[in-house]
């Protein structure tokens, strides 16, 4: 038997636990997807790299 | 063990489980913010990245929750008399103000920070700008001091389109405001038909309604000139570039239904109003929530019936 039951507000407290674990971790996430999305519409390349890639002369 | 450790250890009586949290950010508004917002991201014209669109709905609705829940932490004296919100989390005593607060203040941040790197900053201001006007603006200064406080709260309601649509394109043009005005004048109409058979909620809790200070017979003489301006706007959009065939035959139809409503409601007296327990009042109340949502699902359809080379004109 345990020495200290589980109350009812302990379970409940560990619902809230949880619950802001999961959403940390649903925004973890997302941070990544929209760092993965954004880095391949190239949005974090310099201005003029891709036409410099290209043998333009951006910069 | 000391007292101090057993009372450290020991929880609150009133500690709040996750869904109290989540019911501070109004999720019924939310889901009204989601929509909106979503149908302006849509028929933008232009292509927004799955992810990024998800992110950009997200991070509205997310600023959306935030001023749901600093509301409720300014509101929480008038939530505590009115029968439709004494069950709020912060009146129940479930979660105290100064936890909506701070936890309305961080989601605000977030969602303006979260949105503008995920879309652009045109977009994150404009959220900022909302989440300002519809805390301070209104629940803070004209909810409690001015009749025409639905028109004014009603605006905040009315930008996720807006926002949606600059989070897709950068910039501003007619259609999002089209859209806005559409939210924008049927927020008096839907909350004044509620305020006509809700009185003794808004009366108790000393909220200037227009039905307490301007009287009843005033209300519904409002109801039927905004139904009819909004009637105007609404029908409008429909040769815009939201607008198409699909959405000018819903719209019509659902314009003549409500027009005839307001101008029922106009017509009676309250003696008739309390005979029938107002019929007609929570019958117009109900479209009301019918109308905004197949205006919006139209303005959809034509976006995407335009994806398809259908649509628009």
């Amino acid at each position: 038997m345990s020495l200290r039951p589980t109350h009812e507000l302990h379970r409940r407290r560990f619902g809230r636990n949880l619950g802001v674990g999961l959403v940390l971790a649903a925004f973890v996430a997302i941070v990544f997807g929209l760092t993965v999305a954004k880095v391949q519409r190239g949005d974090f390349e310099r201005p003029g790299a891709s036409s410099a890639s290209q043998g333009g002369s951006g910069g | 063990m000391t007292d101090a450790s057993i009372n450290a250890s020991t929880p609150r009586e009133t500690e709040a489980g996750f869904g109290d949290y989540f019911a501070l950010l109004k999720p019924r508004v939310m889901s009204l913010v989601v929509f909106t917002a979503l149908v302006g991201l849509l028929a933008a014209p232009a292509p927004v990245h799955p992810i990024v669109g998800f992110c950009a709905i997200l991070f509205i609705a997310v600023g959306g929750g935030a001023s749901g829940a600093l509301n409720m932490w300014w509101d929480a004296d008038i939530d505590q008399v009115m029968k439709r919100t004494r069950g709020r989390p912060i009146p129940a005593g479930r979660v105290d103000r100064g936890e909506a607060l701070h936890l309305g203040l961080a989601l605000s941040g977030l969602s303006v920070i979260m949105l503008a790197l995920a879309t652009n900053i045109f977009a994150g201001a404009f959220l900022a700008f909302t989440i300002f006007f519809y805390v301070v603006i209104y629940t803070m200064w004209l909810k409690r001091s001015t009749p025409q406080n639905i028109v004014i709260g009603g605006a905040a309601g009315a930008f996720p389109p807006v926002i949606g649509w600059i989070a897709a394109t950068g910039s501003m043009s007619v259609e999002p405001w089209l859209m806005f005005a559409l939210t924008f004048l049927w927020t008096p109409p839907h909350f004044w038909a509620l305020a006509l058979f809700m009185r003794s909620d808004y009366d108790d809790a000393g909220v200037p309604m227009l039905t307490v200070t301007h009287g009843r017979r005033a209300t519904r003489t409002h109801i039927l000139v905004y139904t009819v301006l909004l009637a105007v706007f609404s029908l409008g959009a429909a040769f815009s570039g939201i607008g198409g065939p699909v959405y000018l035959t819903v719209s019509a139809v659902l314009n003549l239904l409500f027009l005839r409503g307001a101008w029922r409601i106009r017509g009676r007296d309250e003696a008739a109003s309390e005979a029938d327990n107002f019929k007609i009042e929570r019958g117009f109340f109900k479209l009301s929530l019918l109308y905004l949502f197949l205006h919006f699902g139209a303005i959809l359809a034509e976006a995407v019936l335009k994806s398809y080379g259908l649509g628009g004109w």
